[in-house]
């Protein structure tokens, strides 16, 4: 075991932890540990644009986005923390551009921007051209500048480290972060990191489900790490259906080619979201535009053979328009489906692409314990974390956002932190937890297989919890994903060795899953309304009466037997100048 | 106003049609993997794996399939699986690629597909490799915008066609399937490579750019640019389709002509 001191650890190295790191690094001694290459995270696969009320093109300011944001997020957002992230996201973009960010230009060279879907101007009037883009290829471009402006600000990084473990200890009677516990993935060593502040930023949850856009390594460990360490997730049963992933794969089709004028259309060549969105029509907020989709193909009007997708038809727009504009997506098409979106509409269908939910935070980026205590030295950014700026629905283009903004913020604040605190001592025998786990990970000898439990949960996922839900089908989740759990504990490995032991990554990663999976469907299964992308066939409209909370759920053990359970608290939404109105688009 | 319904639906091109087709036939090919693991062994030895697959899947759905379902010793590196992250840069019958933007059907599944690790960089285990070289590389030629005097308020104007000039090279994932293809980097490893390069080329043709010279007197080092053969392998490999050969080219007449 070898430890490392730090004053901040920032834990992965995507968007909002390499923003972070640029800032922590100024102020304080940093270290960024990834479990990838930084360069590899899912930042990169984003694609559409960054928000921002620049009014480049159009008329256009930061209080019209705070209102999108807060209507998008179906009123669960607070309103305080919307109104932050959309006053800053124009230096946030003006930042990234300074630091090099290759944006597309208008004829006057300055940054362009396109629509998307929910941005509108003066309240939902009509769409508005708010997001600043590099062609499709716009969460790359961010990626690959803040990683370059880490190499500039010299970043220290530990690359395939992967943290397992949250140490906490008790100064004073307060619980406070001491440091976290990583796996060397090169050697299997296991490493601490004592630090004065830690920052999460490890991305999201989406690998539960099986149609995603999400990366293989997107397996909630931020998330997962704090949850054991009794520490609440907050509104968890909210996770975004991005409308147009490539069907069966679920790859990725920004929501910018409907900002170029892309239309949805079912078999008979319909277009349907006329009927769902009559203003904003394909570029309503995503919630709606996958209902919508899975409205079409529950009532028969879906394409293909078995009637199981819709259409993402850009056969209208020029090919140099789709040439200059939309490259990558074109070539995805080509690439995975062996068409020709120049001529042939795209089979596309919704894909799980974002958690809303996360490790609860307050506009610095420090982590709550309880409804309003905050863990001192703890912060959180980007997906792993709830602001909540997206409250039940993330609007496309606000995430590439939040890392940028919350990563800037938990970054200051946490090196400023380190600043004005010493080092708290480590718990006795800080490493026991994650030592115990791998062990018993490399050397069980059970008969159940980690892909086989991992495919089981992701169809259970897709099946009960997904676009649609019902207390029958959560219920049945809640029930599977126990009988999956029991089985996790019998999987067993066939790497037993030490160096790049994958195999026994991959088993931790279920564990993560499973256990967040549990979260989502208990949460979902108590929350009996609709509202953004929880979508309850048996509480079919929103009930701002009971339901105008945050989920916040507890992992509870019981002393005696040693059982787990989830407790389910909440949380008040922060309101400011915006009241609840009926959702239209 | 009500869109016209699209008279392309109307007459599928046999393409959609084919992508739209019900779970097709499997068949079973066979993955020759290049296995390697010091823990084990100090030789690296080929593996052979029958499988049954969909042709359009990838060969990285392939290696997944090995690795799930027959043995999970098997190590590689992957994350996105669409061809954006650069984690899977592997030799498949001899030719750089990336596993998850290779199609089966794309390359003879007749015969057995070999699958190595790229060359002229450490074999770690199996299909990983020592990536610390090629980053450090890549930030030896100051992959970052170097800017003098005082930043403007908003942001540097560009015009479109500025902005086009250095559009190719901003396309690089740093995958290293550039770089391990080329014979001079595998002869010599202090050649910087192609993917520095590229980068280089990133920021020195970017009009905001004004460390244009600092990083052309790097790579007129005796590792620099010089030592590129044009032998294309490199743009070949590219799985994001930059010119990579033609940006070597335009650096090295930057050099020349000091213009850029």
């Amino acid at each position: 075991m070898q430890i490392h001191k730090y004053d901040t650890v920032i834990v992965g190295a995507g968007g909002a932890g390499m923003r972070a790191a640029i800032e922590a690094t100024k102020r304080s001694r940093t270290a960024v540990l990834t479990k990838l290459y930084p360069t590899r995270s899912h930042t990169g696969a984003a694609q559409g644009g960054m928000a921002a009320a620049l009014a480049n093109v159009e008329e256009d300011n930061w209080e019209w986005h705070t209102f999108d944001t807060i209507k998008g997020g179906d009123y669960l957002v607070d309103q305080d923390a919307a109104e932050i992230l959309a006053k800053e996201a124009i230096d946030a973009v003006l930042d990234l551009e300074k630091m090099g960010l290759p944006f597309n230009r208008t004829p006057e060279g300055r940054i362009d921007q396109r629509r998307f879907g929910g941005h509108t101007r003066n309240h939902g009037e009509a769409a508005v051209r708010r997001a600043c883009y590099a062609a499709d290829r716009t969460g790359h471009m961010i990626l690959q500048t803040l990683y370059q402006n880490c190499v500039k600000e010299g970043v220290e990084f530990f690359n395939e480290f992967y943290v397992l473990d949250q140490l906490l200890t008790e100064v004073d009677g307060v619980q406070r972060s001491a440091g976290v516990v990583a796996y060397e993935l090169a050697t299997g060593e296991i490493h601490v990191f004592q630090a004065k502040s830690v920052i999460y930023a490890s991305g999201g949850t989406g690998k539960f489900f099986k149609v995603t856009s999400n990366a293989h390594t997107l397996t909630g460990d931020g998330q997962a790490a704090v949850y054991r360490r009794g520490l609440p997730l907050e509104d968890m049963e909210f996770f975004q259906f991005h409308p147009t992933g490539i069907w069966r794969m679920g790859i990725l089709l920004t929501e910018g080619a409907r900002g170029e004028g892309g239309i949805l259309r079912n078999k008979d060549g319909e277009r349907f979201m006329e009927k769902y969105a009559p203003v904003m029509k394909d570029l309503a907020s995503r919630d709606v535009v996958s209902r919508a989709i899975y409205t079409e193909i529950r009532e028969g009007r879906g394409c293909g053979p078995e009637g199981d997708h819709v259409y993402l038809d850009l056969t209208h727009l020029p090919p140099e328009q789709l040439d200059a504009k939309l490259p990558d997506i074109t070539e995805f098409a080509r690439t995975y489906l062996g068409i020709e979106p120049y001529t042939d509409p795209i089979p596309i269908q919704p894909t799980a692409h974002y958690a809303m939910g996360g490790i609860p935070t307050n506009v610095q980026g420090e982590v709550l314990r309880d409804n309003t205590t905050v863990v001192p030295g703890l912060y959180a950014a980007g997906e792993v974390a709830c602001v909540s700026v997206h409250g039940a629905n993330r609007l496309g283009t606000n995430s590439l956002l939040d890392i940028n903004v919350f990563g800037r913020r938990s970054g200051i604040a946490a090196a400023d932190y380190a600043h004005a605190s010493e080092f708290v001592p480590l718990p006795e025998d800080p490493t026991a937890q994650v030592e115990a786990q791998i062990e018993r990970l490399r050397t069980a000898t059970g008969n159940e297989r980690v892909a086989e439990i991992r495919r089981e949960l992701q169809e259970c996922m897709d099946a009960n919890v997904m676009v649609f839900r019902t207390e029958q089908t959560i219920k049945t989740a809640v029930e599977k994903i126990g009988e999956l759990r029991e089985r996790y504990l019998n999987v067993s490995i066939q790497d037993k060795g030490k160096r790049f032991n994958t195999d026994l990554l991959e088993a931790v990663e279920l564990g993560n899953l499973l256990d967040l999976a549990e979260v989502m469907a208990v949460s979902a299964l108590a929350r009996k309304e609709s509202r953004g992308g929880h979508y309850r066939e048996d509480y079919p409209n929103r009930d701002d009466v009971n339901f105008m909370r945050h989920t916040m759920a507890y992992r509870e053990v019981d002393g005696a037997t040693g059982a787990e359970s989830i407790r389910l608290d909440y949380k008040p939404v922060v309101q400011t100048r915006y009241q609840p109105m009926e959702r239209k688009y | 106003m009500s869109t016209p319904n699209s008279p392309t639906l109307d007459k599928h091109s046999s393409a959609l049609d084919a992508a739209e087709a019900a779970a097709s036939h499997l068949i079973t090919v066979t993955l020759r993997v290049r296995r390697f693991n010091p823990e084990v062994s100090d030789q690296a030895e080929w593996v052979d794996y029958q499988l049954p697959i969909d042709p359009k899947e990838r060969v990285l759905d392939a290696l997944h399939k090995i690795k799930w379902e027959i043995d999970g010793t098997l190590t590689f590196r992957r994350s996105c699986a669409h061809g954006v992250c650069g984690s899977d840069a592997v030799r498949i019958n001899g030719r750089n690629r990336l596993a998850c933007k290779t199609l089966i059907k794309d390359i003879n599944p007749e015969k057995p597909i070999t699958v190595e690790p790229i060359k002229g960089l450490t074999v770690l285990k199996d299909l990983v490799v020592d990536m610390d070289p090629f980053f450090q590389a890549y930030r030896d030629v100051m992959p970052f915008l170097i800017t003098k005097g005082n930043e403007p308020t908003r942001e540097r104007l560009q015009s479109a066609e500025d902005r086009e000039r250095f559009d190719d090279t901003t396309k690089c994932i740093l995958c290293a399937a550039c770089t391990s293809s080329c014979p001079v980097f595998w002869n010599d490893g202090q050649y910087f490579g192609p993917a520095a390069i590229v980068n280089a080329h990133r920021f020195i043709f970017d009009s905001r750019d004004e460390g244009g010279e600092q990083r052309l007197e790097i790579l007129n080092d005796k590792d620099g640019v010089w030592r590129c053969r044009t032998t294309f392998n490199c743009t070949d490999a590219c799985p994001r389709g930059i010119e990579v050969t033609k940006a070597i080219q335009e650096v090295k007449r930057a050099l020349i002509t000091r213009r850029f």
